[in-house]
């Protein structure tokens, strides 16, 4: 209907119709108009809290008067703040990173199973990604529990001495790495398995004629064709984990010692807890720059594959 | 549609009329003039604890004509505490709202003066702690009531053949049902031979040292028990002290004798821990005892609560009440103070302690001698010493008497556990107190 619209010719006895009328024809107008209830949720629910969370980050903690950056310069003198810093970006590079992995291996199995029972491989493949992560995660906290943990259980019977796994900074790291990398794989693979059964066969059959190994298959055929979605893939994953909170707040809420805290747990913990909303709102927005910083290395190189291609 | 115009004369006529009508008749009374009223309590861990509020509200709202909505909103996820946050930030919400410990302090520029509650309270049921008034009162003004629902005291809960058979205490002895305490020899001294003696005999003591609040509460008792300040009441940081040092070597001696885990426990596990029958003592208000009850009774036959032990500056539990508030954005604050007078007569205290099965404790010095307390078994007298009924310990809060700001965000932030953990666990003394008072330098900003 808006190409119809967009063809009539200037000029034609239609013309003398009103302003409103043209403006109504014209294909941009229809598209935002289509458009106008998404713009308008994502102004409600993301850009009005957004606004809000910058504006409170500027109020001192009585939110009585405004401290410009004071909230930030503040963060920059505290030990707890770089830990925080820390642990964020070690929380999500390495979940990434192995979520990233653990996809990629486990989306080209499930690829080279015969399409007739894979979509049962799928399916369970993807349990751990529909579960809410609360719930799934307080699954993850009996298995881990300090007293009673079932692994620990396992490992007893070997005669293996018990895990303190979220009772030791170290090993509570570990354990909510863990769950993240089991929770977000399914989607790396997910997104991978589209992927590959993108990449034309006849790609893979000309690195056969010319004696490919399998490696070499992998390597210079079915990265280069992932590679767009492999950067999106972890961008997006990325600015997920580094704003996860349910994980970390249901294992172990930021302990022991603060070992475990990300900006999402920590800003609630100083924020909601500690009654100190715009030191809380501050730390959440901490989030913002490092994401920028990544999200523009990655685009830029998606965008420069783009042009190149 | 009338419209008046109001001229100066006519409206301070007016608002003095209006004034003087509230001074003389401060609560609503009478029919057909009551409105409504919304009321978000806290929504009870006992089960069925949140009937006897139910009722009486019910009873209120039916004499003074008063349509009352409630709700009872959980702590658990915190959303008890989202929901007052949200409530401060719009503005909106409850007429009357239950506040936990801190919050009446934190909130207090949006709160109702509540004296013209309280001393009339007070004067009926005795004067209340200090850590109450400590908490609910600032510059003269009472913030919130205290509430029956919800406060509790953190003592020791015990078992008794084990504390017997491992240490050779004879806690009901020391404790005796009905009877003033004969505790003199349950020191810190001692305190730390039996955890000692009883892990050995392979049920330790149950002392959490987490980030959570039975943790720090603990902490915290232990911590007055030396007379170890961290920020005192001008504010001043004061954490590099002898006491601190001393409590701090005394939790290092502890933590030897209790699980290695206590660092990550929250405030489930030392439930878990006494419950399972692992555990000989654990800090914790008579719900522990209640689950026992119910899901292990032969467990809960051998509970004991019973008083702290006592340090070189005193006996001292802690104490957390839960409070009453009415926001200044209420739109009927006479009928909420109404009702929350009404909840806090002797006689609807005892049924919600009732209700609770004794969890309950109301904070007025004549009302900690409830008939519950002594009869709820087994055994029969397991909650008598509960509400400190003899005066035997100073009730106390974790991070008091810093300034509430301060002390807020020291409790919110375990720093006395997270001290303890850092030194225990081979941190220098001096870096611990460094580090603590970097941290405490940073809640000090206005």
């Amino acid at each position: 209907m808006a190409d119809i619209a967009a063809r009539n010719p200037a000029g034609h006895p239609t013309q003398q119709r009103s302003g409103l009328h043209k403006l109504m024809q014209r294909k941009s107008t229809i598209a935002f108009l289509m458009a106008l209830p998404l713009i308008l949720l994502i102004t409600i629910l993301v850009a009005y809290p957004a606004g809000y969370a910058v504006y409170l980050a500027t109020l001192n903690k009585g939110m009585t008067r405004f401290v410009g950056f004071g909230n930030f310069e503040f963060l920059f003198g505290r030990d707890t703040f770089w830990l925080v810093v820390y642990q964020s970006c070690l929380f999500a590079i390495t979940a990434v990173i192995f979520k990233a992995i653990i996809g990629f291996v486990v989306a080209h199995f499930v690829h080279n199973i015969p399409a007739k029972g894979q979509r049962k491989w799928r399916g369970m493949l993807l349990v751990p990604w529909v579960i809410p992560p609360a719930m799934s995660t307080l699954a993850w906290l009996w298995l881990f529990d300090p007293s009673y943990s079932a692994l620990n259980w396992l490992l007893a019977i070997f005669g293996i001495e018990g895990i303190p796994w979220t009772g030791e900074a170290g090993w509570a790291r570990f354990s909510v790495i863990l769950v993240n990398v089991w929770i977000g794989s399914p989607f790396f693979m997910i997104m991978y398995l589209a992927a590959l059964k993108s990449v034309p066969e006849q790609l893979y059959e000309a690195a056969s004629i010319d004696g490919a190994t399998w490696w070499q298959r992998i390597w210079y055929v079915t990265l280069p064709m992932m590679r767009n979605i492999i950067a999106i893939t972890a961008l997006f994953s990325l600015i997920v984990t580094f704003a996860n909170f349910d994980i970390v707040r249901v294992l172990t809420a930021g302990g022991p010692l603060n070992s475990t805290h990300i900006f999402g747990t920590w800003a609630f913990r100083v924020g909601i807890e500690g009654g100190d909303i715009p030191l809380g709102a501050a730390v959440s927005l901490f989030m913002v720059p490092i994401l920028a910083v990544a999200a523009t290395f990655i685009l830029r190189d998606i965008t420069k594959r783009g042009s190149e291609v | 549609m009338v419209s008046m115009k109001v001229n100066r004369r006519r409206f301070v006529a007016g608002t003095a009329a209006a004034s003087a009508a509230l001074v003389a008749a401060p609560f609503v009374r009478s029919a057909n003039a009551a409105g409504k009223l919304s009321v978000g309590f806290w929504d009870h861990w006992v089960p069925g604890a949140n009937k006897a509020t139910e009722a009486l509200v019910k009873e209120w709202a039916e004499k003074n004509k008063v349509e009352v909505s409630m709700d009872f909103i959980t702590s658990q996820g915190n959303k008890l505490l989202l929901t007052t946050a949200a409530e401060s930030q719009a503005k909106s919400g409850h007429d009357v709202l239950a506040f936990s410990t801190w919050l009446p302090a934190r909130y207090a520029d949006q709160l109702v003066p509540m004296n013209d509650v309280m001393e009339p309270l007070i004067k009926e049921n005795g004067k209340v702690n200090d850590t109450v008034e400590y908490l609910g009162k600032l510059n003269g003004k009472w913030l919130a009531v205290p509430a029956t629902a919800g406060s509790q005291i953190k003592g020791p809960c015990s078992r008794i053949d084990l504390l017997k058979k491992h240490a050779g205490i004879d806690i009901q002895a020391m404790y005796p049902a009905g009877q003033a305490p004969k505790a003199d020899a349950w020191n810190l001294d001692n305190f730390v031979k039996a955890a000692e003696a009883c892990q050995k005999g392979g049920n330790p003591f149950g002392i959490g040292l987490g980030q959570t609040s039975d943790s720090v509460d603990s902490a915290g008792a232990l911590f007055h028990a030396f007379g170890a300040q961290l920020v005192n009441a001008k504010g001043d940081i004061v954490v590099k002290n002898d006491q601190v040092r001393q409590v701090l070597d005394y939790y290092k001696k502890l933590m030897q004798f209790l699980p290695p885990d206590v660092p990550s426990w929250d405030d489930a596990s030392n439930n878990k821990f006494l419950v399972s029958g692992q555990g000989t003592l654990i800090m914790n208000p008579p719900s522990a005892w209640a689950v026992a009850k119910r899901d292990a009774p032969q467990i809960a036959e051998q509970l004991w609560t019973h008083g702290f032990p006592v340090g070189p500056k005193g006996r001292y539990a802690p104490f957390l009440p839960f409070f009453w508030g009415v926001w200044n954005f209420s739109k009927n604050q006479s009928a909420a103070k109404s009702l929350i007078t009404h909840l806090s007569q002797a006689s609807s205290a005892e049924k919600m302690t009732n209700a609770s099965q004794g969890y309950d404790i109301p904070s007025f010095e004549k009302l900690t001698t409830f008939k519950v307390w002594a009869e709820e078994s087994p055994p029969k007298g397991t909650l008598y010493h509960y509400p400190n009924p003899h005066n035997h310990q100073t009730l106390s809060i974790a991070a008091a008497p810093a300034p509430h700001k301060i002390a807020e965000q020291i409790y919110t932030q375990a720093i006395q556990t997270q001290m303890v953990v850092r030194y225990a666990k081979g941190e220098a003394m001096d870096k611990t107190l460094d580090w603590a008072a970097k941290e405490l330098e940073g809640f000090s900003r206005n």
